[in-house]
């Protein structure tokens, strides 16, 4: 079910399950695979090397246990390290007694500061909170522009000051605006820079001196690689922030950075930037970002997810449906779009273990397939729909004439379907499918 | 290896004004140097001493730990390495500053896979299109470029906006042609970028003009359909021009880890990458993933950048890439 990591230690740790105990080779080999997987994922040199320390007691006289193999054992091992080092918990954003309530956002060239800070204040407008931005990225040719087209999207108002290049001075005229326009929130944007450039981390350090900040963001690319540390070191000692937000982890990156920053910095990982759009920013959970960096899947994500979409009701009567193999294609189109509310296909399916992987190179699901999967089914009679094995030849060709299709792609629905069907009873049954059948599931 | 800019570019048999070089080595040195953190200090000392001292394991791992923290990645790293250690056991190579030498003309190989890197833009016009993840530099080194091309060596060059997708992206390029002093040829937000792409491939050859640029939006290489409409783009230049684009850059961003060779990789997948430009060198990351990409795909590295002005853009020169590497 874990792919990769958990693969390479099954094939370095395949006596142990014998002995029932990993030896000091056993735990060497491993935590070699282990080491090379972290660096795999930009983990720092340095944090790898004292996590696979402090792994290596662990796991010294670790029994395997009996529900999982000798591999799934130290992967186990190794994700509760993980999730324990970066952090455990998750923070929320502290507010002022006394509006507004400042945030700063600071982070390299590029990591999506402009982004992020659009994404907050719809995030914050969520909550009705009355949010401002601050152009305060005055280096950047057409950064104020973008700030102010986001911010419109957002729903916040922007404060700019044309002419001005001094960023103090922006930030300082915002800050009065918004405390005298009784704004609750004022989130300013900065210019992206180096932590060796020592002029622009001066004028960081100035502007948070004047906006006095309830906190300080720093965005993080989760691209980053072995410098992540340097960078967050830095930003720690001159702008003092006080969490992370973590960028384009709608990628493939593994995202490493965010480990190596939680441990030389001690500070934790707020959110998470999954998309371009102005809602893809989530809260964002350690324990899920572990199972990320293994290459495990995010699990607790996807069912999260589908908690969150799928009414309870709605989630038994399927239940039942799925024991009794009752589960008819009008069901199968109610989940589809259901899914297809949850985000776009090729997202959700990259939660699921091992996933990740199988769906490399194969690029995005396609979003006009499942248009076409609801022109057949809304060309079915009602009994088609409930009884998919009796649609006969002629049948088929009446729905693909029906829904402007083809005969072959009504056979290649009504097979998957059963293929779902199949691959549904096992998990109501609690068994997990294999890769290879969701994807054919799913394709 | 090129070291100036007159290797960097084929012009092909355009007559171009004996333009101003680029700053001596030891200036790019010293800017490159200017960003190493102490710890990276520290480190490049220990490696010093330990390989002008007596050499034994320890050697080999303080030399993988530069590497790897330079983000050349495991696979490389233990690649080079190895054969450092091969020739070193064969006798080949003795003392230890012999073996640094070796070393950095091992990982300058590695870097330069291809025999001619220039970039090439001897057509008429030559179209240079440039790809890669959001927030990487693309922009910014189109920018870069147009001005060198432009300002120093007196070409005409056409720039083209087809980042129609991120908020004042069309903004952000204007400002830079007219920094470079070249045209530019612009959609609109939301719009098709491959028809701005035809667009400004049809104003060069109205104006006669010898270089035309194409920006792109950034774009995570894992998106399936933003991949496939960045081929487009690419098929439209080539329907209307053959042979064009005759340069595709995919840019890097220097901060990059692993995840870069992945980036490469699926770039030159859809849009068919001739070269690589390494931004953001100017910080204290080493940019180390370029070598893995040269390494496992084959892709040179063509340009750096080292700031965020328009004279902020040189050659890549693999000897000298090498040595930042190890920090010396
Ligand atoms: N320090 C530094 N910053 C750079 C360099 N190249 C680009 N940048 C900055 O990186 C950010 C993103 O650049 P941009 O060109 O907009 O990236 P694009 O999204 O790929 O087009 C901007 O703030 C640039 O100023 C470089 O070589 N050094
Ligand atoms: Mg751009």
């Amino acid at each position: 079910m874990f792919d990769q990591l958990s693969e390479r230690l099954q094939g370095v740790l395949s006596e142990v399950r014998s002995r029932g105990k990993l030896s000091e080779d056993d735990v060497k080999k491993a935590l070699r695979e282990v080491r090379l997987a972290l660096l795999e994922a930009d983990v720092n040199f340095k944090v790898v090397k004292d996590f696979t320390a402090s792994l290596r007691e662990r796991l010294e006289g670790e029994e395997v246990s009996e529900a999982l193999n000798p591999g799934q054992t130290v992967v186990r091992a190794v994700n509760d390290e993980l999730t324990e080092l970066m952090g455990g918990g998750s923070r929320d954003l502290a507010f002022a007694p006394n509006s507004p309530t400042v945030i700063l956002m600071a982070g390299l060239q590029g990591s999506g500061k402009t982004t992020a800070a659009a994404k907050l204040a719809k995030l914050l407008r969520k909550d009705n909170k009355d949010v401002a931005l601050a152009a305060c990225d005055l280096q950047r040719p057409a950064a104020v522009e973008q700030l102010q087209k986001l911010g419109e999207q957002a729903k916040a108002h922007v404060y700019t000051v044309p002419g001005e290049s001094d960023a103090v001075n922006v930030a300082k005229w915002a800050l009065d605006q918004a405390k005298a326009e009784g704004r609750d929130v004022l989130i300013v944007d900065t210019a992206g820079r180096l932590h060796v450039d020592q002029d622009l981390m001066d004028e960081l350090a100035a502007v948070r001196k004047a906006t006095k900040p309830m906190d300080v963001l720093l965005v993080l690319d989760a691209m980053t690689g072995q410098d992540a540390v340097n960078v967050a070191e830095s930003f720690a000692e001159v702008a003092e922030f006080d969490g992370v937000v973590i960028t384009k982890l709608d990628g493939d990156a593994r995202g490493g950075a965010a480990l190596s920053v939680r441990a030389v910095t001690g500070k934790p990982i707020m959110y998470a930037s999954t998309g371009e759009k102005l809602d893809e920013l989530e809260r964002f959970h350690p324990d899920r970002m572990a199972g990320r960096i293994l290459g495990m899947g995010d699990v607790m994500s996807l069912i999260e997810k589908s908690q969150e979409e799928f009414d309870a009701d709605q989630a038994a009567d399927l239940e039942q449906k799925l024991r009794k193999q009752q589960f008819t294609l009008d069901d199968f189109l109610t989940q589809l779009k259901q899914v297809r509310r949850m985000g776009p296909l090729g997202s959700i399916m990259k939660m699921i273990p091992g996933m990740g992987k199988a769906m490399q190179g194969m690029g995005e699901v396609d979003e006009r397939e499942i248009d076409r999967i609801e022109a057949i089914v809304l060309s079915m009679t009602p009994h088609e729909r409930a009884h998919p094995d009796q649609i006969n030849g002629s049948r088929r060709k009446r729905i693909a004439a029906g829904s402007g299709t083809n005969v072959q792609a009504v056979n290649r629905l009504v097979k998957q379907f059963g293929q779902m069907r199949k691959m549904m009873k096992q998990l109501s049954e609690g068994k997990m499918p294999s890769p290879e059948q969701l994807m054919r599931g799913a394709r | 290896m090129p070291t100036s800019w007159r290797d960097a570019f084929d012009l092909g048999d355009r007559e171009i004004p004996v333009g101003p070089e680029p700053e001596g080595r030891e200036g790019v040195f010293s800017r490159l140097r200017q960003g190493l953190s102490r710890s990276r200090k520290a480190l490049g000392a220990e490696l010093g001493s330990s390989l002008t001292a007596g050499i034994d394991d320890g050697t080999w791992e303080s030399l993988e730990e530069a590497l790897i923290l330079a983000d050349v990645g495991a696979p490389t790293t233990a690649a080079v390495v190895r054969r450092l250690e091969d020739e070193y056991e064969a006798g080949d190579v003795t003392g230890g500053e012999r073996l640094r030498e070796r070393l950095i003309e091992l990982l300058a190989e590695t870097a330069s896979p291809s025999a001619d890197p220039r970039i090439r833009l001897g057509a008429d016009p030559a179209v240079l299109m440039v790809v890669g993840v959001n927030g990487t530099g693309k922009t910014t080194t189109i920018g870069k470029i147009a001005w060198h091309l432009q300002q120093e060596l007196g070409l005409d060059v056409v720039v083209g906006a087809a980042d129609t997708y991120r908020a004042a992206a069309v903004e952000q390029l204007t400002e830079w042609a007219e920094r470079a002093g070249c045209q530019i040829v612009r959609g609109t937000e939301g719009g098709d970028p491959g028809a701005v792409a035809f667009d400004a491939v049809e104003a060069a050859r109205a104006r006669g003009s010898d270089v035309v640029i194409c920006d792109t939006a950034g774009r995570l290489h894992t998106k399936g359909n933003l991949m496939e409409e960045l081929s487009k783009v690419r098929r439209v230049i080539a329907k209307q021009l053959p042979d064009a684009p005759h340069e595709t850059l995919v840019v890097i961003d220097a901060t990059t880890g692993q995840n870069g060779v992945r980036q490469a990789q699926e770039f030159s997948r859809s849009v068919a990458v001739t070269g690589a430009v390494l931004t953001k060198l100017d910080g204290s990351a080493k940019g180390g993933v370029a070598l893995a990409i040269a390494s496992e795909l084959g892709i040179p590295v063509k340009l750096i950048g080292i700031g965020e002005s328009l004279e902020d853009l040189r050659p890549f020169d693999s000897e000298q890439f090498a040595r930042a590497l190890l920090a010396e």
